[in-house]
């Protein structure tokens, strides 16, 4: 009788592992780049297309980095999230957009000449934030999604928060929800503002 | 004992030893112009996650990004990079969930020494269980005492007398 005690116990622990297992995330991949400096880019700006802006104008401030595009579904439902944290709270946020028309999948990128591209992409995103609102600073384009992959972006929408010093301190993947938002973002945003 | 061995070894060699190409109308242009390079790119390609469909490599994904990595990669064969500076590229930016392979360190001693440690334990418990099984069977084997003797005797001849 002893021993179907042991048996039964053991399937205990493989059920409690398998429980925690599937409970994880699998889209909550550890980021290496929180800890380093945020990688350089220097991208025009979707508001004035003839400047540009990099990482290092923004050393000083504690700022926000987001990954968003006009055809990515979840961005909308972290936008709200975005357009009342704009209204409410003194941190910079500067978007990143992301391959606004190659990463769309409704065009046929062998036939589009690259000059073409660029106008369609920040006509589409002047369009998108007029429509939804703008909660940014400014906006960031990464046409081809170059500085996406220094970032080690996989999914939009990602968020960093950078300090002073121009380091990663948290990333994000996914929407920000308002819990996320006031949980994790706004008391690492007030700590690293002290 | 040595026969459940070699079935346990037999059961770990067919886990290894598969694996998949895939081939789509660009990358048969890109092999032609440069098959040395695109076959460095296939063998990298493999060892690498595509982390938007998680299980399958950079290789086998048609994922976006999965095409941007292969041509990320395919600049950087074509800057002369080597294999360990690629990879690296890749780990700098995505962490070690890329490795198909992640390597030996502290938080994945688990991951690599967990199925040994299993097999071990599986093995060392077979083995006490064997050994028991045989003490137990042995000591069953003792020849009958007197008295059980000529009471089998006994019960045997009257089975026969009916």
């Amino acid at each position: 009788m002893n021993r179907y005690y042991w048996i039964l116990g053991a399937f205990a622990a493989l059920v409690a592992l398998l429980a925690v297992g599937l409970n994880l995330n699998p889209r909550d991949v550890p980021s290496p780049l929180v800890g380093k400096p945020a990688p350089a880019f220097n991208l025009n700006v979707l508001a004035t297309p003839e400047k540009t802006l990099a990482p290092k104008d923004m050393l000083g401030k504690v700022w926000l980095l987001n990954v968003w595009s006009s055809w990515c579904i979840s961005c909308r439902q972290e936008h709200p999230v975005l357009v009342e944290f704009s209204r409410k709270v003194d941190v910079p946020l500067i978007g990143l957009n992301y391959k606004e028309v190659r990463g769309d999948g409704e065009f046929d990128m062998s036939k589009m000449p690259a000059d073409e591209e660029k106008k369609l992409a920040f006509q589409r995103a002047n369009q998108w934030l007029a429509q939804h609102g703008n909660p940014y600073t400014l906006t960031v384009m990464d046409i081809d999604g170059r500085v996406g992959i220094d970032y080690g972006v996989y999914g939009v929408p990602e968020t960093y928060v950078i300090d002073k010093a121009g380091t990663i301190r948290m990333k994000h993947t996914g929407p920000i929800s308002p819990e996320v938002l006031t949980t994790k973002i706004m008391p690492l945003l007030a700590e690293l503002n002290k | 004992m040595k026969r459940h061995l070699l079935i346990a070894l037999l059961v770990l060699g067919s886990c290894f030893g598969s694996s998949i190409a895939i081939a789509d109308e660009a990358n048969e242009a890109a092999v032609a112009a440069d098959p040395v390079a695109e076959k460095r790119l296939q063998g990298l390609s493999e060892e690498l996650r595509c982390l938007v469909c998680q299980n399958q490599t950079i290789a086998d994904s048609n994922a976006e990004l999965a095409q941007d990595l292969r041509h990320e990669i395919r600049i950087m064969i074509k800057e002369g990079k080597s294999d360990k500076e690629i990879v690296d590229f890749m780990v700098a930016r995505y962490g070690d969930f890329v490795l198909y392979r992640p390597p030996v360190k502290g938080i994945t001693l688990l991951l690599w020494g967990g199925p040994l440690a299993l097999m071990l334990f599986g093995l060392f418990a077979l083995q006490r269980y064997l050994r028991r099984r045989n003490a137990r069977l042995n000591a069953e084997d003792q020849p009958l005492s007197a008295a059980d003797s000529s009471r089998a005797d006994a019960l045997l001849k009257e089975s026969e007398q009916k």
